[in-house]
């Protein structure tokens, strides 16, 4: 069987029962594939054991660069490429270069990290992403156990402990 | 999420023996350096040397002179000459002759000193109240542990009242320019034309020159209606532990948010009353705003400090690294908030260019006592805290919480240095033991009355109705 083609996928109506039945799950050895919710559903990223996100490590390095960016440009250009004199100020004065390296930096740093996002999670145009089960994207919380990853369990247990967890059904989702 | 209630246990704070006797050494010690440097400074009265520094060029002389006096710290007839130049524009044709009214530095010294702690320590009990009264208003669930932090900082507000007082009518002379009546005399050789306009906003309906009866009558509003509202709001807290109803929270927002309106005026006027009238012909229309945004920070900094002390000492079981987390972005977000202000009211006035505003920034830039201090606060108050505090983990520990918080204080302190003290001391101010030794003695005062107060009341209101939210608070 090969893996991320086949999964059952457990179907929870809330998300307290979610986050008691993900610590079920895990400790009886599963690995979840993927959990999907509606809404954000605080402690999940602790309860499914997620790394955290170096999203924010990203953002200041971008941020850094649109500092960087900012000063070298208006020094360059105010001060070297075509220097002026703007209120008696000196070519290159730094107060009234930092709104626009503020600008930069916060401009830099926030498409930074959405276009870091973006291809983290692999969202490109016309990828149409897997549904494991409609409801998700409503009022249901869907848990992905995939098949072949937990190969030492048959399905029928699993789908035993999905249901021991909380599950109000499990369902068998196969991509080709 | 947590749908079952979790029982809280009664905590009361114990303000040790120990911790008393740390706050009394740390007292001797103010007493201490103020005694040295009282002294010190009494010893090197009249020696004259106190700023050979001071004379780079011709700017130097000028400035200092600008803000304020014709030339009453100009002892040395040097200056005379330059500060026709900058005077001009404030209309006086004669500078420097009178000096009937000359103060010896030492006692000019120590009036600035005892007004700017003042000041800045006014900022830590108002802020306090002002911290609860947000947190009753925006119906704020995470900060249900550490609003009686807050509140203990307010019972402040009456000390800082009297002691504001007492100080105005002792040192007002020597601090504040425009209590001299010479000023207003159009007849007088010292007629200050741009004083004599702004005379009603001080002495108001009396004639300028005589009592400045609208600014006391300010004053004494300000602080008896923040001690009204701290009362209140401190009763309804006290009645909500014995009354397990939401009653007296409700009571209490309306009378928060009440405040919060009193409050938006009062700060800013008594930023521009206590502090900016200090260099009378300057203003700056931000100026309610940066003294605002410096206590705010502050005092957020004393809030986070003291839970954060609390919390090792093993109090506040209630509160746990995501409340320190929220008080860690507060403190973290309000310091880039204060800096934007900061850099708000420099650029327009470095921008725009006109001498009677610059002087301001020339004093404290490019002269010898606070120049360094000038920078320094952008240091202490923006880069360090931003740096500090940027990561998740930072913000949730209670070791670099106790790390930046102090830094934060003792850097906005250094601000308000230099928003005081410039105006009053010209070249003859400076850091030194008596500046310090005060600052240590209000600090050790400031936490003694603090923790005494701490002491009155439950740590955490059981009864509060998001106590329950807070405890299941997660970032």
């Amino acid at each position: 069987m090969n893996a991320d083609k086949n999964f059952l996928v457990g179907v929870f109506n809330d998300e307290v029962v979610l986050l008691d039945g993900i610590k079920k799950v895990r400790t009886s050895g599963l690995k979840i594939h993927e959990v999907f919710s509606p809404f954000p559903v605080h402690g999940i990223d602790d309860a499914l054991g997620l790394k955290r996100s170096r999203l924010p490590r990203a953002a200041f390095l971008f941020g850094l660069t649109g500092t960087t960016l900012a000063l070298t440009m208006q020094i360059w250009m105010l001060g070297y490429d075509w220097p002026m004199i703007i209120g008696g100020k000196n070519y290159a004065s730094l107060p009234p270069f930092i709104p626009v390296t503020f600008e930069l930096t916060v401009l830099l740093s926030a498409l930074g990290m959405v276009a870091t996002f973006l291809i983290v999670s692999d969202m490109k145009p016309y990828k149409w992403p897997r549904q494991f089960d409609i409801r998700s994207t409503d009022d249901k919380h869907v848990m992905a156990i995939d098949l072949a990853l937990n190969s030492g369990k048959s399905k029928d247990e699993i789908a035993r402990i999905l249901r021991e967890a909380g599950a109000s059904e499990v369902n068998e989702k196969n991509f080709e | 999420m947590a749908h079952h209630h979790v029982e809280v246990a009664d905590e009361q704070y114990v303000f040790r023996p120990e911790t008393k006797r740390k706050l009394f050494y740390l007292l001797f010690a103010g007493i201490l350096l103020f005694a040295i440097g009282l002294g010190y400074a009494i010893s090197q009265e009249g020696k004259g040397g106190h700023h050979e520094e001071g004379h780079h060029g011709a700017l130097h002389t000028e400035k200092m002179v600008a803000s304020n006096e014709h030339g009453a710290a100009a002892s040395e007839g040097a200056q005379h000459d330059e500060h026709a130049a900058a005077s001009e524009g404030h209309g006086h044709d004669v500078h420097g002759g009178g000096e009937h009214h000359e103060a010896p530095t030492w006692r000019k010294r120590l009036y600035t000193t005892l007004w700017q702690n003042n000041v800045f320590f006014i900022g830590l009990g108002l802020i306090g109240l002002f911290f609860v009264a947000i947190q009753y208003a925006a119906m704020a669930g995470w900060s249900a542990g550490v609003k009686r932090i807050a509140m203990a900082m307010g019972t402040w507000i009456p000390i800082a009242g009297i002691l504001t007082l007492v100080l105005w009518f002792l040192t007002h002379h020597d601090i504040f320019h425009w209590t001299h009546s010479y000023l207003y005399d159009p007849n007088g050789g010292q007629f200050d034309k741009i004083i004599n306009k702004k005379a009603p906003f001080f002495f108001w309906p009396l004639a300028g020159g005589t009592f400045p009866l609208f600014f006391i009558l300010r004053m004494v509003l300000f602080f008896g209606l923040w001690y009204y509202f701290f009362t209140r709001i401190r009763k309804n807290m006290m009645a909500e532990d014995l009354d397990p109803s939401t009653e007296y929270w409700y009571k209490n927002r309306v009378v928060s948010t009440v405040f919060l309106i009193v409050f938006g005026v009062s700060s800013s006027i008594a930023a521009w009353d206590w502090v900016m009238s200090i260099d009378t012909h300057w203003f700056s229309t931000m100026f309610g705003w940066y003294v605002f945004a410096s206590w705010w920070v502050t005092a957020l900094a004393a809030i986070t400090w003291i839970a954060a002390s609390l919390k090792s000492a093993g109090y506040l079981k209630v509160v746990n690294s995501n409340h320190l987390h929220d008080l860690g972005k507060f403190v973290f977000a309000f310091s880039i908030f204060w800096t934007y202000i900061w850099f708000g009211q420099f650029l327009l006035i470095y921008y725009a260019n006109i001498p009677e505003e610059t002087v301001y920034f020339i004093e404290r830039m490019r002269t010898s006592p606070y120049s360094w201090i000038f920078y320094l606060n952008i240091i202490v108050n923006f880069v360090l805290p931003f740096l500090l505090l940027m990561t998740r983990d930072s913000k949730r520990q209670l070791s670099t919480l106790k790390l930046v918080c102090p830094i934060v204080i003792v850097g906005h302190w250094f601000d308000f240095f230099n928003m005081v003290t410039p105006g009053v001391m010209q070249h003859d101010g400076g850091v030194g033991f008596l500046e310090i030794g005060t600052f240590l003695i209000f600090t050790a005062v400031f936490l003694l009355v603090v923790l005494s107060s701490l002491t009155k009341l439950p740590l955490v209101g059981k009864n509060h109705p998001m106590l329950q939210e807070s405890l299941g608070h997660h970032i």
